[in-house]
């Protein structure tokens, strides 16, 4: 918890309000009756035992899940107050608020610069003075300008499993989203690059919401300030919230058995 | 009988039948090779057939066959991409794209000399557009546009899933993820299907006798006839009038052929290094 800084407060606003969410993938029931509170400029872990739903309730607050033809979400997932389900909220648009990092490092097969400018470009940002100085703050915020700022023109995917995470992490910055989701964006690199990206979050924060999912628990302790305890406690049921409080407090004194049974390594 | 037998029995087998391939494909070579290489010669490749168009060479059959390839390959890409994308990226996986593939599988498999009597009624005869390089192109895009097809299918499919969501997750449309990610991220891969099907292209024989006619030409416009290298040969050889030199527009075809699978593997292979 060495990288923590001061504590959020108990006041602070919410970012994303989520109530009474079931989450379906045709008949499967996924995720029922979810509700949490997410802080802005905090960072909220979610974490549990594989296969209990935090990924697919992480896609909630993006409509990732719009991708997949069966999936369906009811009740309220809200960001700044506006439901993100409504009829004319344009997922495309929430997805530029709300910027995402997957597990396994999904670079461009395109340049370094042309997979940081892709967002902005998108945008309809042409001229390069313009993208020059958003592909370079970008790689600065992701820690990554000092090793590729010789090799731009490189492809992406030379890069180095960790330096390809810190590339997505820079292409999600370029466009400015207030919320970054980080579906176990550690599981798949090598343990120094697993410390600069913890270091990056800690730093991000300061300006955005990160909401990370990790199977890691040390991890999940070491770098949030809130931790929501997912579980699926029959195959086949759907998972629920057992616990949600500040990581602190749920990781000592936990008010759930399953959830102590589950952190103290019984389980899962 | 042991086990080790068997091995051996089983892994004989397997060796005999990689070895009877390869023979049966060197044999083929060398045979055309033997017979054919006196007769290459600058003069062969780049002069025009003398007498009764068995003697000399056979520049303009070279011409007559790149000019209908390339314009068959202009004809149908666009085509081809197009359906695929739709096919792979847009349509409802379902029934109909079942029937829609089951279909184009289907017109690849039909026998050529059919694709030709077809392409001689609609565009010589029906569509008045005469024996030419037209015709015979469009004829030859039949051939093609399944190949190209579902190679584009394949190669868009094969794009991983996650680097699609990278794409979405920064907040771009379909529409944006297909043109900026997915085909760019295929487009080795669709090339290589482009240019495997032109070599087919090059060596079909039953489609362009029907709709390219057999005059000895050097086409200049889509609506001129010629005589392409494989009806060429086929004239060479049938009519018996010069072997020598038939087996010579042989070993030239299966040169250019060669050419082109070098070539989609070589452009396949740089571009696997980005």
């Amino acid at each position: 918890m060495a990288l923590r800084t001061t504590p959020i407060a108990d006041n602070a606003p919410n970012k994303i309000t989520v109530k009474e969410l079931d989450f379906f993938y045709g008949d499967f029931h996924a995720l029922t009756d979810i509700t949490v509170d997410i802080k802005e400029k905090a960072v909220t872990a979610f974490i549990g035992p594989s296969g209990c739903g935090k990924s697919t309730f992480l896609r909630c607050f993006n409509r990732m899940n719009d991708l997949i033809p069966s999936a369906r979400a009811e009740g309220l997932v809200s960001l700044d107050g506006q439901d993100i389900y409504e009829t004319g909220v344009d997922p495309v648009d929430l997805r530029r608020r709300i910027g995402m990092i997957f597990q396994q490092p999904n670079p461009f097969p395109m340049s370094i610069y042309d997979n940081v400018a892709f967002g902005p470009r998108l945008q309809g940002v042409s001229k390069k003075a313009a993208l020059d100085e958003v592909v370079q703050t970008s790689l600065e915020r992701a820690n990554l300008w000092k090793e590729v700022k010789d090799i731009l023109g490189r492809g992406g995917l030379t890069l180095s499993g960790g330096q390809q995470q810190r590339l997505c992490i820079a292409r999600v910055l370029a466009v400015e989203p207030e919320v970054m989701l980080m579906d176990e964006p550690c599981s798949a690199i090598d343990p120094t690059s697993v410390q600069k990206i913890e270091d990056l979050m800690a730093e991000l924060k300061d300006r955005i919401t990160i909401i990370i999912v990790t199977h890691n628990m040390q991890q999940a302790a070491r770098v949030s300030d809130f931790t929501a305890f997912f579980l699926q406690e029959v195959a086949g049921d759907p998972a629920i919230l057992v616990e949600y409080d500040r990581t602190s407090n749920l990781f000592t004194s936990p008010k759930d058995r399953r959830t102590e049974d589950y952190i103290t390594g019984r389980f899962g | 009988m042991s086990k080790r037998v068997t091995n051996a029995i089983a892994l004989g087998l397997l060796w005999t039948a990689a070895v009877i391939t390869v023979a049966v494909l060197g044999t083929v070579i060398g045979y055309v090779v033997i017979n054919g290489i006196g007769e290459l010669s600058p003069r062969f490749i780049f002069t025009w057939p003398e007498g009764v168009a068995a003697e000399g060479g056979v520049w303009p059959t070279i011409v007559s066959t790149l000019y209908v390839t390339a314009l068959a390959m202009v004809i149908i890409t666009p085509i081809a991409i197009l359906a695929a994308v739709y096919l792979a990226e847009y349509a409802v996986q379902g029934r109909l794209v079942g029937i829609i593939r089951f279909a184009a599988d289907s017109l690849a498999s039909v026998p050529s000399i059919v694709m030709g009597l077809f392409g001689l009624a609609l565009f010589v005869e029906a569509a008045g557009i005469g024996f030419s390089m037209l015709s015979a192109a469009l004829a030859l895009s039949f051939l093609m546009l399944p190949i190209v097809m579902r190679t584009t299918e394949e190669a868009i499919r094969a794009v991983p899933k996650y680097i699609r969501w990278g794409s979405y997750g920064l907040g771009a449309t379909k529409w944006q993820t297909v043109s900026r990610i997915v085909l760019p991220a295929a487009m080795p891969r669709i090339i290589t299907g482009i240019i495997l099907s032109t070599g087919r292209a090059v060596g079909e024989t039953a489609v362009v006798i029907y709709t390219m006619g057999q005059a000895i030409n050097l086409p200049v416009s889509p609506l001129d006839s010629g005589r392409p290298m494989t009806v060429h040969l086929y004239l060479l050889a049938m009519e018996g009038i010069n072997l020598p030199a038939a087996y010579g527009t042989a070993l030239l075809l299966m040169i250019l052929i060669l050419a082109f699978n070098l070539g989609a593997r070589f452009f396949l292979r740089r571009n696997r290094k980005v």
